[in-house]
């Protein structure tokens, strides 16, 4: 492990590095309303706005004043905590992305236990019996795992498991909708279907990825020399765990910014009102202010965990030296 | 012991009466994307009214949605009756209902009606709300002033004589404006806690997701206090996503199966209900200089190019196809001279008397939706009628959004940014009374933003015709009138005049005492669910 001065000092930098990345993530999210066709306005008033109410508005927004003045209002009120308006609900952006956000974590945690523990169980199987027939089957199984169209397998899904055994529920987040969830077991009935075919694609990558560590780790010469010197299975076994895992986590932690991300496609064959049910929405609604805010916050999700990510996986490898 | 024995009695008689009296909860799946604005003028269209206008809220004018056999016409509602003055035609008095309270006991008076028109339409009100203005505007142009001559009667002054008012005003819900007070003023409070003084009460409400419902104990139509406990509604506007909702008992009714799955789910034991209704699915062609629709021999060639036979096969039969903009058995269709029949030949000669030809070939774009209410199954019918245009020529491509957004669209006009240059729009009206099947898309005066007149047509003899329409006090008089209308929108081909639809529903074998009205709208309050 490396030494905790060295670790702090390395968080703190990436930190410092972070902030730029921010700063033009949010740059291209505050510019989405602009490079859409038409007068920004027009996206956010009603069709028959009068001109005072148009000119109103223009004053409101800023839009009157030069494109950088603007950007800082924007990046201000955000800071602030504050998205806009959705303009299809009136609702604050920021209370609907966050409770969106709230339920596609729900689902993503679900997600990545099934994914990630099958991932990681199929890609050991394979990499430790790797050539024989039960590396062939666990190969097929995480190759089928990305290869299949994962909103097509949740409608198939729909169909057995709801339709004709009637075992589990097609839609939805719970017997009232989202509000009150809790992990009883009426809940979990409904996160089963979207939380498997949601699970399916990392499952399928990390096996590939955990396949091929083993392998490798299983090739080399410490591993022989520990076998020579007597070190019973479980002890090798726990030095390929330790030496697979930053790799392995590198790659987990990816995935688990993709399942984050929720997919549109998924969430909207389950109506799971997640982020990317509210993307869809906002997108087929054509509501900006919700489309900047959704993307805003997944995109900071997604830096803030690339950045955990590497600082985890610098503490667990003390190889890797990072400057 | 003996108490332990009581108890138990007293629990399974509780069980055994509380089943008796329970008449059950139903669930419908509805293809709106998110629950309709519950503040009283709400948005989705028709399904938004249907859903949370006339359940939670009633207007001064009622909609009669008691059979299924004759078409539905106005009835009293918040008001008893109304009579316009003889002498001055524009003079309407609206005497209401006495006895009638909102959910929040407060009174509804003749003020109450004053009240909700200023919410649309005067924006230095407090209660003005651009949200609800947007969406009831535009429905009640006739509206010039109104006041309280007393707390039991209603002036409404309109700007010229106009005999179709009391349809317009059947539009316009009435929230309560004590609520309004109590919640500080703000819509978006009240949007969760509504009050109107309809037959059921807003119970549960989760943004997206679902909206529950209660009957109104103290409903003044006490042959209309719902029999059911509860009422759920829950948008599924993914057409797969309402069936499987449906098959699986997931729900107990869902609005517009895709008519693909109507044999397997009559095989699974669900009942398709369907009934003819004022409804007429179209394209609303722009006529802003510049359209290729101005060309009276390419709207008719558009017309001509359609196979409306094999577009009811695709639609497993649910539909009728169009001879005109009103079904062919209604009191309107009249006697037009242009026939709207399948004919390519004729659309390619049409065509190139008009210019186009291989050389010189259409390209346009049009304004459609995935889903929404009265918009049946609205991307295989459109990919129908784009294949069907492109063998005659004409190439069309489309511009796919939300049904709440091309309300939106629909409602700024052809004009508008946001139409991205399109010249056409697939949008299904209500043919249910003359402002709304016929005068609201051709005169004149009623083009963005003070009406949905969506393309700027304008022609002075349609005009002429519909100002004596608004004079015709007398309904053999009107129909007279409202038949010429008619000729003229078939013979001048203004529309692309494809089908209607049969309003189709699938509801399970559990759900009892439902009438489906001939209407856009129908009444939840006779239904009850079986064991």
């Amino acid at each position: 492990m490396a030494s905790l001065h060295a670790m702090l000092i390395y968080t703190l930098k990436r930190l410092l590095y972070v902030t730029p990345v921010v700063i033009g993530v949010s740059i291209i999210c505050f510019l989405l309303v602009h490079i859409a066709p038409g007068d920004p306005l027009s996206a956010v008033l009603p069709a028959d706005a009068t001109q005072e109410l148009v000119d109103q508005m223009r004053a409101a927004y800023g839009f009157d004043k030069p494109l950088p003045v603007q950007y800082a209002l924007w990046f201000w009120k955000v800071l602030h905590g504050d998205l806009g308006t959705s303009i299809a609900t009136g609702r604050s952006v920021a209370s609907e992305v966050m409770r969106a956000v709230g339920n596609t974590l729900i689902l993503a945690t679900v997600a990545t236990v099934i994914g990630f523990t099958f991932g990681t169980f199929f890609g050991f199987v394979a990499g430790y019996f790797r050539g024989s027939p039960l590396d062939k089957v666990a190969s097929l199984v995480s190759v089928l795992g990305v290869s299949v169209p994962h909103y097509w397998l949740g409608m198939v899904l729909v169909i057995i498991f709801s339709v004709e055994l009637n075992w589990l529920p097609p839609t939805g987040a719970g017997p009232d909708g989202s509000a009150a969830w809790r992990p009883d077991a009426e809940h979990l009935r409904y996160i089963i279907l979207p939380a498997i075919t949601m699970s399916v694609i990392p499952m399928g990558v990390i096996a590939r990825t955990v396949r091929a560590l083993v392998a490798d780790i299983l090739d080399q010469e410490f591993v022989h020399a520990l076998r020579a010197k007597g070190l019973r299975e479980f002890g090798v076994f726990r030095h390929v765990v330790t030496n697979a895992a930053p790799t392995a986590l590198a790659v987990m932690g990816l995935q688990l910014g993709y399942l984050l991300g929720g997919s549109i496609l998924v969430e909207t064959v389950f109506s799971w009102p997640g982020t990317g049910f509210l993307l869809n929405a906002a997108i087929f609604q054509r509501d900006l202010p919700l489309l900047q805010g959704t993307i805003l916050v997944l995109a900071l999700f997604f830096v803030a965990l690339n950045l955990t990510v590497d600082v985890v996986q610098t503490g667990l490898d003390p190889r890797i030296k990072r400057t | 012991m003996q108490r332990v024995w009581t108890t138990i009695a007293g629990i399974a008689i509780t069980a055994l009466a509380g089943n008796a009296l329970a008449q059950g909860t139903l669930r419908i799946g509805m293809t709106a994307a998110d629950i309709p604005l519950t503040t009283g003028q709400t948005d989705n269209g028709g399904e938004g009214m249907r859903f949370m206008g006339y359940t939670v809220y009633d207007g001064l004018v009622n909609w009669d949605l008691s059979s299924a056999d004759k078409a539905s016409d106005i009835v009293p509602g918040l008001a008893t009756s109304w009579s316009v003055d003889a002498a001055d035609k524009t003079r309407w008095t609206f005497k209401i209902r006495p006895g009638v309270t909102f959910h929040d006991g407060s009174a509804f008076r003749a003020q109450s009606v004053v009240w909700n028109l200023e919410k649309l339409l005067n924006d230095k009100s407090p209660q003005y709300d651009p949200r609800q203005s947007a969406q009831g505007r535009s429905r009640i142009p006739a509206v010039a002033s109104y006041h309280a001559i007393d707390d039991a009667t209603v002036e409404i002054i309109t700007k010229i004589p106009d005999a179709t008012l009391p349809y317009q005003l059947a539009w316009i819900m009435m929230s309560s404006p004590a609520q309004f007070e109590k919640l500080g003023r703000n819509w978006d409070a009240f949007a969760r806690i509504p009050s109107g003084t309809g037959p059921w009460k807003l119970t549960a409400f989760v943004p997206r997701e679902r909206a529950e419902m209660a009957p109104n104990t103290a409903y003044w139509d006490k042959r209309r206090v719902p029999k059911l406990d509860k009422l759920v509604l829950i948008p599924l506007p993914e057409a797969n996503a309402r069936i499987a909702a449906l098959r699986s008992g997931q729900v107990d009714w869902i609005e517009a199966p895709a008519p693909d799955a109507v044999t397997s789910l009559t095989k699974a034991g669900f009942i398709i209900v369907t009934n003819s209704y004022p409804h007429n699915w179209t394209w609303h062609f722009s006529r802003i200089p510049g359209s290729l629709w101005n060309d009276i021999r390419v709207r008719k060639a558009a017309n001509l190019a359609v196979d409306r036979d094999g577009m009811k096969e695709l639609m497993s039969g649910l539909m009728i196809p169009a001879k005109g903009v009103v079904p062919p058995d209604h009191q309107w269709f009249g006697h037009p001279r242009f026939n709207v029949t399948y004919d390519p030949a004729q659309a390619k000669k049409l065509l190139t008397e008009a210019g186009y030809g291989p050389n010189k070939p259409i390209s346009t774009k049009v304004l459609i939706s995935a889903s929404g209410s009265g918009q049946m199954q609205p991307l295989p019918m459109n990919e129908f009628l784009q294949q069907s245009l492109a063998e005659v020529g004409i190439k069309v491509e489309f511009e796919v959004v939300e049904w709440n957004t091309l309300i939106n669209i629909w409602r700024a006009g052809a004009k508008h940014d946001n139409v991205h240059g399109a010249t056409a729009i697939n949008f299904s009206y209500s043919v249910q009374d003359p402002f709304l099947g016929l005068i609201r898309h051709v005169e004149c005066d009623l083009a963005a933003p003070a009406g949905t007149n969506w393309g700027y047509y304008c022609d002075p003899e349609m005009d002429k015709l519909l100002g004596e329409i608004r004079n015709a006090f007398d309904p053999a008089e009107q129909t007279k009138l409202l038949q010429k209308v008619h000729e003229k929108y078939v013979d001048d081909a203004l529309f692309l005049m494809v089908a209607h639809d049969v309003n189709p529903r699938a509801i399970s074998p559990k759900v009892k005492g439902f009438v489906q009205a001939r209407s856009w709208f129908q009444d939840f309050s006779p239904i009850w669910m079986a064991k």
